[in-house]
């Protein structure tokens, strides 16, 4: 690689950098609808990132990766609403002013309980064939959203389906992200919506994460994980201990899901079993296949696609409305186009829209010399 | 609060339909190792279309019983129609396609004839109306329906006829042939792509039947039916042994055997802490402990990690 | 050389006794006794349905022995799982090469020496120093061996692209890679042309002279002969003759077992 095509790299990548981090303050004028869609866009980036580890690099086909983003979600939940000073007078007396916990223990917090949900889950599950570790993660996704949906009686911990609200926006270092900011620039005010911090802020975990992605891959353990999804028995023969390394792809995943799931509880406010469901794990999958799986960039595309565009296509969905009828509205149309869209991108693109490009070279595409069968006159 | 035997058979009824369509399942995924997540809302479209079919005809003056008689062929018509289309169009193509693909495909399925069921019927569940007689038989304390005497009936009649045909017929050696080793089974002139339309075609009449009956049973419709049962019978497929035909029949039987006892007595057994809510979770957690301890599941081959 | 093996260790690198292992009705094995010194090319030959690859698999972790004792360089040697195999010190490779198929060679080779390395996740998420010198030997290593081997040329080539022979050379780097004190190859000249098994041959030989230890299950009985110190003929799952290649050349029964099935190289 030239220096120059480096350099120029380099600038593309600063150029993409500036006009992300912008992107929101020139949407806000136009409704701020739109920056919370690219926030949640970008939560679903985090979730894809989680699971293309787990499906991506360790081939793992995990359907029920959703506990994880509800296990997060209910952590802070449970930690940073009222519910459970109203509901067990041990808190009330302890925390008068109910539990409120910081961002920066919440996020560690919810990766570890994730990470330790993950290991749990995945002990038992691991050894079992690839289709069959499938129906069991969904099993385990679906157990969770009952026991998250019935945990009620006797004890009140999760308030069923009635969910929990009034959860703490985040807060960093005492600065509410759920008050918009007011800037004073020299040209004038600037509001800067609450919406919009919460963009950059789960911009930064994106970033993050997609850093700790890269440096995984090109590691021993990144290796490793590799070998076993190419060739279990010959990762096995080669020393790995493969049960070990599965459990870490899985327990990573799941905290990557577990921060998602916090993000998204001191986000939105509120959480229910609703948003939990077993069509969330699929997307999640879908969105991983579609955009092309262990390939961090096409991850990111999936995520985008499948979480953005329906929104977004929303806005037309007026018109299709009256069009049949009152038929179509527009959850039904989100519906359709990601139907639709996992069904035709397999079809024309099976590897996803944006794979792993083939690395390293071939030797049979070269000349004479790398021509297969003439190992003899190489030494 | 329902005797023992009353749980029994309402568990033997409700698993003879997941036995049904836990064949399906299970046929599908012996040939083409494929999970085939829409065949659950195969059952849906039976049942949705028989719906219409009575529906349509029910000022007709003819007897319930007809006008079941009538819908169920139409709904396995459409129903075998509708799965040999999705195979063809969706599935075949990606034969050769990495692993995930058609599972994503199927996934995706699924979700479309969901929704699509959800915009030609609308969203809202419908009621079925009673067609069969309504006085039910007295068994020794419990009470046992027409539909459900004709669901238990139905479900053996075919599961004799699917027997005879899987080991008695020329057809039926191809699929077993084909489920083994394709290109062999092909060398021999078996023609792989039309055993394959053939079993998603069994399939469906399966699925399309088991929810005729289902609507039949529970009285209700709705675009959103098929999910669920759908999701339990691959799971009773998988307990008995993927790939395995008297696998799914076992494991459809136990798991809604489990289901209705479990209904019956796990509010009892927990002091009230778990409610019969949990009951769907009873799928899984049955799932999981079998896989545990036995891997292939319960009647699946003992298959060696060899080098 | 890189390839030189850890010479500090017993003189006998693999000592079994009374190996058995029965399948259902079948014995497989029974009574097997087999003794390789360090830096010894050892040979394990017989008739289809010896027994020889049962064996293979018992050294191997895949099936546990039903009877014998089994020592690795004068430790006791009893693999529960097929992982430890490699860590214990026995690096294998597979009549049908299996090389991670979408790596590069190199890359391939650097899975070998995982066993030997360290670093998890701190080190790679957070890039340590530690994790940067062990990333470094580790990439150095993995050259050195396909130096010595002999396909340097081919490191940043995807393996499922490289000539048979090539491929084969290329797993026995990556079992190398593990450091192992015994080198164990399943039927490696499998499949082989006559160049290709004289370039085997040769890498073997040298193999050897750096001290290394190798077991080899083959067809090939000229390639055996040409090639090990010793040689161990299975029949029916017994040793029916071992010793040096002449010795065991001369042997009757092994003479009848090979004619009497019509056997050939």
């Amino acid at each position: 690689m030239t220096l120059k095509s480096s350099r120029m790299q380099l600038l593309a990548f600063a150029v993409a950098a500036v006009a992300l981090v912008v992107l929101p303050l020139f949407v806000q004028p136009i409704g701020s609808g739109w920056v919370r869609i690219m926030a949640t866009a970008l939560l679903y980036v985090l979730l894809a990132l989680g699971l293309n580890i787990v499906v991506g690099y360790a081939g793992l086909l995990d359907l029920g990766f959703v506990a994880f983003y509800a296990v997060g979600a209910y952590m802070v939940a449970l930690l940073t609403s009222p519910h459970l000073a109203e509901q067990f007078t041990w808190f009330a007396q302890h925390f008068p002013q109910g539990v409120h916990t910081p961002i920066w223990v919440v996020i560690p917090l919810a990766a570890l309980l994730a990470a330790l949900a993950g290991v749990l889950l995945g002990t038992p599950v691991l050894k079992l064939r690839g289709d069959y570790l499938a129906i069991v993660t969904l099993g385990f996704g679906e157990i969770i959203r009952v026991f998250m949906n019935n945990l009620e009686h006797p004890i009140n911990i999760t308030n069923g389906p009635r969910g929990l609200d009034r959860i703490d926006p985040v807060s960093v270092f005492g600065f509410s992200l759920g008050r918009p900011l007011d800037v004073s620039l020299p040209w004038g005010e600037l509001r800067i919506a609450s919406v919009t911090m919460y963009y950059w802020l789960f911009l930064l975990l994106v970033v993050v994460s997609v850093v700790i992605c890269r440096r995984l891959e090109d590691s021993r353990i990144g290796r490793a994980w590799m070998a076993i999804r190419e060739d279990e028995m010959a990762a096995r023969a080669m020393g790995i201990h493969t049960r070990n390394m599965k459990l870490l792809a899985f327990g990573m995943g799941a905290t990557f899901g577990g921060v998602s799931g916090a993000m998204f509880a001191s986000f939105q406010g509120f959480v229910s079993p609703e948003s939990f469901s077993l069509m969330e794990s699929v997307m999640i999958v879908a969105m991983v296949v579609l955009g092309g799986l262990g390939h961090l960039p096409g991850v990111i595309v999936g995520a985008l696609m499948l979480a953005a565009l329906p929104e977004v296509l929303r806005y037309v969905a007026g018109d299709i409305q009256s069009m049949t009828g009152g038929r179509i509205d527009a959850a039904i149309l989100r519906q359709l186009l990601i139907a639709l869209a996992m069904i035709v991108i397999m079809l024309l693109r099976p590897r996803g829209l944006w794979p792993t490009p083939e690395h390293g070279r071939s030797a049979m595409a070269e000349g004479p010399e790398g021509l297969p069968g003439s190992g003899g006159g190489r030494a | 609060m329902d005797t023992l035997l009353q749980q029994i058979i309402n568990g033997l009824v409700l698993g003879s339909m997941y036995a049904l369509v836990a064949l399906g399942y299970t046929m599908v995924y012996g040939i083409i190792n494929l999970i085939n997540f829409a065949h659950g809302e195969v059952l849906m479209v039976g049942a949705l279309v028989s719906w219409s079919v009575v529906t349509a005809l029910g000022g007709s003056g003819l007897p319930g019983g007809v006008l079941m008689l009538i819908s169920l062929p139409i709904a396995v018509l459409v129903c075998c129609t509708l799965n040999y289309g999705i195979e063809k169009l969706a599935y075949r193509p990606l034969r050769n396609a990495p692993r995930l693909a058609p599972l994503i495909t199927a996934m995706g399925m699924s979700l479309l004839l969901q929704t699509l069921a959800m915009i030609i019927w609308k969203p809202n569940p419908k009621p079925y109306p009673q067609l069969l007689p309504v006085e039910p038989f007295h068994i020794g304390g419990a009470v046992i329906s027409v539909t459900q005497v004709l669901i238990l009936a139905l479900t053996a009649v075919t599961l004799a006829a699917l027997m005879f045909l899987v080991n008695r017929t020329r057809l039926g050696r191809a699929m077993r042939a084909t489920a083994e080793n394709p290109r062999v089974a092909a060398l021999m002139g078996v023609r792989p792509d039309a055993v394959i339309a053939t079993t998603f075609i069994i399939g469906a009449a399966l699925a399309a039947l088991a929810g005729v009956m289902w609507a039949a049973n529970y009285g209700t419709v709705q675009h959103t039916m098929g999910f669920l049962p759908g999701l339990k019978a691959f799971t009773a497929a998988v307990l008995g042994g993927i790939g395995n035909l008297g696998g799914a029949v076992v494991g459809g039987l136990l798991l809604g055997l489990l289901e209705a006892i479990g209904a019956g007595y796990l509010g009892e057994l927990t002091g009230g802490v778990l409610g019969s809510h949990y009951v769907d979770v009873f799928a899984f957690a049955a799932l999981i402990l079998v896989l545990t301890l036995r891997p292939s599941g319960l009647l699946g081959e003992r298959v060696a990690d060899r080098a | 050389m890189s390839a030189a093996a850890s010479t500090g260790g017993s003189a006998v690198v693999l000592a079994v006794r009374g190996a058995g292992k029965r399948f259902g009705g079948l014995q497989a094995l029974s009574g097997v006794d087999l003794s390789i010194e360090r830096g010894q090319v050892a040979g394990l030959i017989g008739p289809n349905g010896a027994g020889k690859t049962t064996f293979f698999n018992v050294i191997t972790g895949l099936y546990p022995p039903d009877s014998g004792t089994f020592e690795l360089a004068g430790q006791p040697y009893k693999p529960s799982a097929v992982h430890e195999v490699a860590r214990a010190g026995i690096a294998r490779t597979f009549q049908n090469i299996r090389l991670f198929p979408d790596m590069t060679a190199l890359e391939n080779v650097m899975v070998g020496r995982h066993v030997r390395t360290a670093s998890g996740l701190w080190g790679a998420v957070l890039r340590t120093p530690a994790f940067r010198r062990e990333e470094a030997d580790i990439a150095e290593r993995a050259r050195e061996l396909l130096r010595y081997v002999g396909i340097e040329r081919y490191a940043d080539y995807r393996a499922r692209t490289l000539s048979y022979g090539d491929q084969r050379r290329l797993e026995i780097a990556r079992a190398l890679a593990t450091d192992p004190q015994l080198l164990a190859l399943d039927e490696p000249a499998a499949g082989m042309n006559a160049t290709e098994k004289v370039v085997l041959r040769d890498l073997i030989r040298r193999i050897r002279s750096d001290g290394r230890t190798v077991l080899l299950i083959e067809h090939d009985v000229k390639l055996v002969m040409g090639l090990c110190d010793t040689v161990t003929v299975l029949d029916y799952g017994k040793v029916i003759a071992q010793g040096t290649p002449a010795q065991v050349q001369r042997h009757p029964q092994v003479i009848e077992a090979y004619l009497g099935a019509g056997h050939h190289a």
